[in-house]
């Protein structure tokens, strides 16, 4: 199975990383709109399982979570999406999600089962640091990465705690605020960027706000390892569900402008 | 953060990273202030003066005759905004105003925890935003005018069940995009700590009081104290001073909605399962796989579907006792109680009465009951005629 560690140490450039609530607006046409994302180039896949309170999602990745919830995706179904993406590419794939569904199925057979699946890492978004010693011996157990959260607001020596923890990648959120497209960069992703930089060797990957190939271009050069794009591509799922065929062609185009856009950094 | 928050298994504070800063803050903050000579003095002349403290612990006549032992009321309802939530309020307000913080945020579901946070906003000079589910602020209007009236913005919030949980959620969303210059003033002994600790501590005037009054009235501790559960907050502020009192029982009410076998409630104490939502591990109800279910109560402030961490450690070692009861036996005891004694009950405060009145011939004549009144129930009496025309 293909590592983090293997896919930036061969990428020269930022890796994109699009982000997708598994089952979203139903389990087939989610299917299809990741292998295209696969097929436009995504060296990373982020992957969401919905949950019914999402707080650290915006009205965007909510109303996904909604409507996965709605076509019947469950926490089995999602494992089974998993492994269907990972015999189409074996590409990473990181799970974004909340605790109260690893907390059900119990954490240590969660990881197991994930990584038996084809998972590399599972960021719970409303785990902290501080409660590190619930997941981290389960998840090294089941060979899966860590990956935790940086904010604009952590503090340094917080942030250096966080980046031991983290065998992935950090996952650094570029503002403060939830999930959600926005028009323009945070201005306080660069600095923390550089502060990232300089306390630690993990791969920075951002997310939270980043939405256009312009932005993945202003973070590939402030030195981020990753871009983590995510409500400006479910919107597009979102705009087009009267149409679902045609989803996997506009995402896989608007990744493949991402790309391109990066590839020239 | 200093202290893991936890009650046994219960409790904890599981946020995104984000608002990790604010609650160290907020932690560090109340540790450093809530004994201090200043601050303390400065609560207890707005307990005194502004919200009508100590309340008084009324012997219910004709209410204890009706059910045939001795009912006192411990009459949070008489308190400024008519609930117990101008106590939490004034606490974190000042609490709030010591931080330097400017703008106050809450969550409320009947209005009452809207409704004292705007006070105290408007009381401290804060802008104050009130996040309330759009099925709430049509069934608690009143309540909704009166924030309106003290100055806060009232925000209905859609999605979900559009009650006190998506209010929650939203109130957390607009808290981790601006967490600097605001203070979430939460309502419940719910919610990542530090809030379960500090929401308990600025509600444990109402036990502290209960305690000595019943010393000084009845001679002798009750034997049973009660009060309504839905996230827990005037029960806890209620039960913390007997807990060490072995011999008097503790007996939380929750809101059994149109029966706990129908699945229409909120009662995760009686019919939950433990999980984490809103920062804390607790009693929810969920499926199995840990998605959250719809809740039902007629009563918006206690239509939760989980309950405050330190409840579910009470539930589990035996010290209080948690049990439901139903919509319809609420609305009878709201008239039964009110023709008795010319109180009007909260429709939450409702429930534990309604317990009471349900052990009918089943205590003895010399028991000594303590029902926490937790509210007035003028609000409620839109909803109270609706449902008789029903």
């Amino acid at each position: 199975m293909k590592t983090y560690k293997q896919t930036f140490t061969e990428l020269k450039r930022a890796a994109l990383i699009p982000f997708f609530v598994i089952g979203d607006p139903d389990f087939d046409t989610s299917l299809q709109i990741v292998k295209a994302a696969i097929d436009a180039g995504a060296d990373i896949l982020e992957l969401g399982i919905a949950f019914s309170d999402p707080i650290a999602d915006g009205p965007t990745i909510q109303k996904a979570d909604i409507r996965a919830l709605g076509a019947g995706i469950t926490v089995e179904k999602a494992k089974d999406f998993i492994a269907k993406v990972k015999a189409y590419k074996d590409i990473p794939i990181g799970l974004l999600m909340y605790y109260n569904l690893i907390f059900q199925y119990g954490t240590e057979k969660f990881f197991a089962d994930f990584a038996k699946a084809g998972t590399n890492s599972v960021l719970i978004a409303d785990l902290s640091i501080d409660d590190v010693d619930e997941i981290y011996a389960p998840a090294r157990k089941a060979g899966l990465d860590t990956v935790f959260m940086v904010t604009p607001n952590t503090e340094t020596d917080r942030a250096k705690k966080i980046a031991e923890k983290c065998t992935g990648f950090i996952y650094t959120v570029s503002l403060l605020g939830v999930t959600g497209g926005r028009d323009t960069l945070s201005d306080m992703i660069k600095p923390l960027i550089s502060r990232l930089k300089s306390i630690t060797d993990v791969p920075v990957c951002v997310g939270f706000g980043v939405s256009t190939p312009q932005h993945a271009v202003e973070l590939a050069k402030a030195g981020a390892d990753g871009v983590i794009i995510g409500s400006r591509i479910v919107k597009i799922i979102e705009e087009n569900l009267n149409d679902k065929k045609s989803i996997a062609v506009k995402v896989k185009t608007f990744l493949a402008q991402v790309k391109e856009a990066i590839e020239k950094v | 953060m200093k202290q893991k928050g936890r009650f046994g298994q219960f409790g904890g504070f599981y946020v995104p990273e984000v608002l990790i800063p604010a609650l160290e803050e907020m932690e560090k903050a109340f540790y450093k202030f809530y004994k201090d000579a200043k601050f303390t003095a400065e609560l207890d002349v707005l307990y005194k003066d502004y919200a009508g403290r100590p309340t008084p612990l009324y012997y219910a006549t004709r209410f204890s005759e009706l059910v045939g032992f001795k009912v006192y009321i411990k009459r949070e309802d008489l308190l400024h905004g008519g609930a117990h939530k101008v106590n939490n309020c004034l606490g974190q307000g000042l609490l709030a105003k010591y931080m330097g913080k400017t703008k106050l945020i809450a969550e409320t579901g009947a209005g009452q925890h809207g409704l004292a946070t705007s006070m105290i906003g408007a009381l401290f000079g804060m802008q104050t935003k009130i996040f309330m589910g759009t099925v709430d602020v049509e069934r608690q209007s009143v309540n909704v005018h009166k924030m309106r009236l003290c100055g806060a913005e009232v925000i209905p919030v859609k999605g979900g069940t559009e009650t006190l949980k998506d209010a929650i959620n939203e109130a957390l969303r607009y808290w981790t995009a601006n967490v600097t210059d605001t203070f979430y003033l939460f309502g419940t002994v719910c919610g990542p700590h530090p809030y379960p600790t500090i929401v308990k501590y600025f509600q444990s005037c109402i036990g502290i009081e209960a305690r000595e009054q019943c010393l000084e009235k009845i001679g002798k501790l009750p034997d049973i104290v009660t009060a309504c559960v839905g996230g827990g907050s005037n029960a806890i502020g209620i039960f913390s001073a007997f807990v060490d009192d072995k011999d008097v029982k503790l007996v939380g009410v929750e809101p059994a909605g149109k029966g706990i076998e129908t699945g229409k409630h909120a009662a995760p104490l009686a019919a939950g399962s433990v999980g984490i939502l809103h920062g804390t591990k607790m009693y929810l109800m969920q499926n199995k796989e840990g998605q959250i279910l719809d809740t039902e109560s007629i009563s918006a402030g206690l239509d939760y579907p989980g309950v405050g961490p330190e409840h579910c450690l009470l539930k589990d070692t035996g010290r209080a006792r948690y049990v439901a009861v139903k919509d319809n036996d609420v609305l009878d005891i709201f008239d039964i109680f009110t023709k008795c004694e010319g109180i009007l009950p909260a429709l939450e405060s409702a429930h534990s009465l309604a317990w009471v009145y349900s052990q009918k011939g089943k205590l003895p004549a010399d028991t000594t009951v303590v029902v926490n009144l937790s509210g007035r129930g003028d609000k409620d009496v839109d909803i109270v005629e609706r449902n008789r025309l029903k």
